[in-house]
C-alpha cells in the first residue's frame, strides 16, 4: 500500500480580476513508505502549493489526498495538525526556522506536538548533522548551511513516516547543497521516511535516478497552447 | 514544558514590552495591596487601640471627639471634668479603676499629659502587658518631673537628666516666635519602652503639673481634660452610658472605645472606597496594557505562529501559550508588585506612626497578599484572550514564506 496517494487533486486561486487561476491539478500520484522521489519543476510552478496540500496547511478545491490510509481532505484542521504533527516532517526553502529559539530548542519543537519533546534525542540529532557545538545557538549566529542542518534535524526529529523537501538547497552553494541532500537521504534512509522533494537545481536532481517533473504530473503547470 | 518554552522565548523576544507592561502590572498589584492592608490593618489596630481602657469620661462632646482626645492624643479637649464628677465616678462601685488626664500643653509638638503614677505602675495597656520604664523612673506625684514615650524621646533627642520649658497649647507654632513657652522648667526622670500606642509619643508629668502650670486658669486648677475609665464588668458601660448620655447632659461617656472608632471607620468608608477603585482601575489599565502589548507584536509572530502551526502545533496551544504569556506577564508584575507594596506600606505606616504613635506592621500577612496576584493575573488572563483569538486565527499559509 502506498504511503502517500493522491486522486483527482485540484486547486486553484483567485486573480485579482476574479478569474478563477488553477495551481494544481494533479489526477494521480503516489508514494510508496520509504521510497525517495523528487520532482523538477522552476519557479511558479505550483511546488509550495502542492507540498502545503499534502501537509493539510493548505485545503484543496477538490480531489483526495491519502497518508498512511488516512483521507485528510475533509478532515478538521485538528485532525490535519495531528497528521503533521504526527507523520510529516517539513524542510522549508527558507528553512523557517523559529529566530527566538536555539538550535536545540528548534529541533525539540519538531518534535513536541506529536511523538513528545525528546531533549536528548534532539541532541543527538543536532550531534548527528554536526552541530553538537552549537545546541544553544541562535539560528542567526549560524551560517546559511548550518541552518539548513538545523531544518533537516527538525523536520526528522518526530521520526516522520513522510518527508517533504520544498527548494531543501535553494539558499545554499552547491558544495553546501550536495551535502545537505545527501544528510537528508541518509536520515530519511535511517528512519525509513520516505521522501518528497521538489526543486528546480540540476545538481541536486541528478544525484536522483528518475526525476519526472512537476508538469508531468501538474495538469496547471503544463504550458497552455496559444490561443488562436 | 512545551508551553513554558513558548512562554519563556516569546517574553525574551519581547524583553522590553514585556518589563514595560510587568512594572505596570507591579505597580497596580502594589497599590491595590498596599491600599486594601492599611485599610484592613488601620481599622483592625484603631479598634483594638484602647490603651487597655474601657470607657473615657469627658466633658459634653462627641464620643469619638473624646476617644481621639485621650486616648490617641489627637484632637482637643472638648473641655473640663470637675473633681467631683471624677470622685463620683471612681466610687461607681462598677468601676474598677480610673486615672485623670489633664492637658493643655506641648513640647515641640509633642502633647505634655499630666497623669497620675498608677497609670504606669498598676495599668495593663493590654492583656499582660504594663508600661515599662527603659531608663530611669515613673516620675513622683508633686514634682516637675517627666516620663517620656519612646517615640518623643527618640525624637526629641531628651535623655535622663534634661531640661525642658513647656510650651502653652496642644501645638507648636511652626513659626517660633508665635509660641509662648511656660517658665516651669521640667527634668526628665524616665524614658518608656516602646509599647506600639499612642502613648510613645507622649511626654507625661504629673497631673498637677498641668493644673498648675502658670497662665492656667486657677479656677480650674483642680479640673482635669478627661478620665480613663476601667469597668469592672464591660456590662456596667451600659448602665453608665445611660447615667451619663441620656441621664445626664454636662459629661460623655465614650463607650465601648472600639466601637466609637469603628464608627469613625464607618464615617469615612467612603474614602476607603474610592482608594480601592482608584487601585483597581490602575490594575484594569495595567491588564489592558497587557492586551496592547502583546496585539501590537501580533504582527511580528504571525511567521512563528505559522511555523509552529505547520510543525503540528494545534490551535489551542497557540491560544493557550498567548494567554499563559499574559498571565506569565501579570505573575512576573504581581511579585515585583510586593516590592511597590512594601515600600508604600513601609512610608504608609511610618507616617501613621509618626501621626497616631499606632504601629502598622508591613509584613503582616492577609488574604490580599493571596487574591490580590491572583485577580491580577485573572484579569491579565482576560485580557490575553484578544490577542490569543487572533493567534488562533493566523492564516498558516499565507504567513509562512517565500513561496514557489
Amino acid at each position: 500500500m502506498s504511503l502517500l496517494e493522491i486522486r483527482a487533486l485540484q486547486k486553484g486561486f483567485r486573480s485579482p480580476d476574479g478569474h478563477l487561476q488553477p495551481v494544481v491539478d494533479i489526477p494521480e500520484f503516489s508514494l510508496a513508505a520509504g521510497q525517495a522521489v523528487a520532482l523538477a519543476g522552476p519557479s511558479g510552478t505550483g511546488k509550495t502549493t502542492f507540498l502545503h496540500l499534502i501537509a493539510g496547511i493548505l485545503t484543496p478545491d477538490a480531489g483526495s489526498i491519502r497518508i498512511d490510509g488516512q483521507e485528510i481532505v475533509g478532515m478538521t484542521e485538528h485532525g490535519r495538525d495531528r497528521i503533521r504533527a504526527n507523520a510529516i516532517g517539513y524542510i522549508f526553502q527558507s528553512f523557517n526556522l523559529l529566530q527566538g529559539f536555539t538550535c536545540l530548542e528548534n529541533v525539540v519543537l519538531g518534535m513536541s506536538f506529536g511523538a513528545g519533546a525528546n531533549p536528548a534525542r534532539a541532541t543527538e540529532l543536532l550531534r548527528r548533522v554536526g552541530l553538537g557545538d552549537r545546541l544553544h545557538h541562535f539560528p542567526r549566529q549560524l551560517s546559511t548551511g548550518q541552518q539548513q542542518r538545523v531544518a533537516v534535524a527538525r523536520a526528522m526529529a518526530g521520526k516522520p513516516r513522510l518527508v517533504l523537501a520544498d527548494e531543501p538547497t535553494g539558499n545554499l552553494d552547491p558544495a553546501n547543497a550536495r551535502e545537505a541532500l545527501a544528510l537528508i537521504r541518509e536520515t530519511c534512509t535511517e528512519n525509513g521516511s520516505a521522501l518528497l522533494l521538489v526543486s528546480h537545481d540540476r545538481d541536486i536532481l541528478g544525484a536522483f535516478d528518475t526525476v519526472p517533473s512537476l508538469a508531468d504530473i501538474n495538469r496547471a503547470a503544463r504550458p497552455q497552447p496559444a490561443r488562436a | 514544558m512545551t508551553l513554558w518554552l513558548l512562554v519563556r522565548r516569546s517574553l525574551r523576544q519581547h524583553l522590553l514590552s514585556t518589563i514595560v507592561t510587568a512594572l505596570s502590572l507591579s505597580l497596580a498589584g502594589g497599590l491595590l495591596m498596599t491600599v486594601w492592608s492599611l485599610k484592613t490593618q488601620a481599622r483592625q489596630t484603631f479598634e483594638r487601640m484602647d490603651g487597655g481602657w474601657d470607657a473615657v469620661l469627658g466633658a459634653r462632646s462627641s464620643k469619638l471627639q473624646l476617644v481621639l482626645n485621650a486616648i490617641f492624643h489627637l484632637e482637643a479637649s472638648p473641655g473640663n471634668i470637675r473633681p467631683a464628677d471624677l470622685a463620683t465616678l471612681a466610687a461607681n462601685p462598677a468601676v474598677k479603676a480610673v486615672v485623670p488626664l489633664a492637658m493643655g500643653d506641648n513640647y515641640l509638638g509633642f502633647r505634655i499629659v499630666g497623669t497620675t503614677t498608677n497609670h504606669f505602675t498598676d495599668h495593663e495597656f493590654a492583656e499582660g502587658r504594663k508600661f515599662r520604664v527603659r531608663e530611669g523612673r515613673v516620675f513622683e506625684d508633686g514634682y516637675r518631673e517627666a516620663l517620656l514615650g519612646a517615640f518623643a524621646a527618640q525624637k526629641l533627642g531628651l535623655k535622663i537628666g534634661d531640661e525642658f520649658k513647656p510650651y502653652h497649647g496642644l501645638n507648636y507654632a511652626s513659626k517660633p516666635s508665635d509660641n509662648v513657652q511656660h517658665e516651669e522648667i521640667y527634668v526628665v526622670v524616665g524614658i518608656l519602652d516602646a509599647s506600639n500606642t499612642p502613648a510613645d509619643r507622649v511626654v507625661w508629668i504629673p497631673v498637677a503639673g498641668i493644673q498648675n502650670m502658670a497662665g492656667h486658669d486657677p479656677a480650674t486648677a483642680q479640673d482635669v481634660s478627661a478620665a480613663l475609665v476601667k469597668l469592672r464588668d464591660p456590662a456596667a458601660g451600659f448602665r453608665l452610658d445611660q447615667l451619663y448620655n441620656k441621664q445626664g447632659d454636662r459629661l460623655t461617656f465614650a463607650w465601648p472605645i472600639g466601637t466609637v472608632m469603628a464608627q469613625l471607620f464607618d464615617k469615612i468608608g467612603w474614602f476607603d472606597s474610592v482608594l480601592t477603585l482608584v487601585a483597581w482601575l490602575v490594575a484594569v489599565v495595567a491588564a489592558a496594557s497587557v492586551l496592547a502589548s502583546i496585539y501590537n507584536s501580533m504582527s511580528a509572530r504571525r511567521r512563528d505562529l505559522a511555523i509552529l502551526r505547520a510543525l503540528g502545533a494545534r490551535r489551542r496551544i497557540i491560544f493557550t501559550a498567548i494567554i499563559a504569556e499574559a498571565t506569565t506577564i501579570a505573575a512576573i508584575g504581581a511579585a515585583c508588585g510586593f516590592l511597590v507594596h512594601f515600600a508604600l506600606l513601609f512610608g504608609a505606616a511610618s507616617l501613621v506612626r509618626t501621626q497616631t504613635g499606632v504601629v502598622i506592621e508591613p509584613f503582616q500577612p492577609g488574604w490580599v497578599w493571596l487574591w490580590a496576584p491572583a485577580a491580577l493575573m485573572g484579569l491579565a488572563a482576560l485580557a490575553g484572550t484578544v490577542p490569543a483569538f487572533k493567534a488562533y486565527d493566523v492564516d498558516v499559509a499565507s504567513s509562512l514564506s517565500p513561496e514557489s
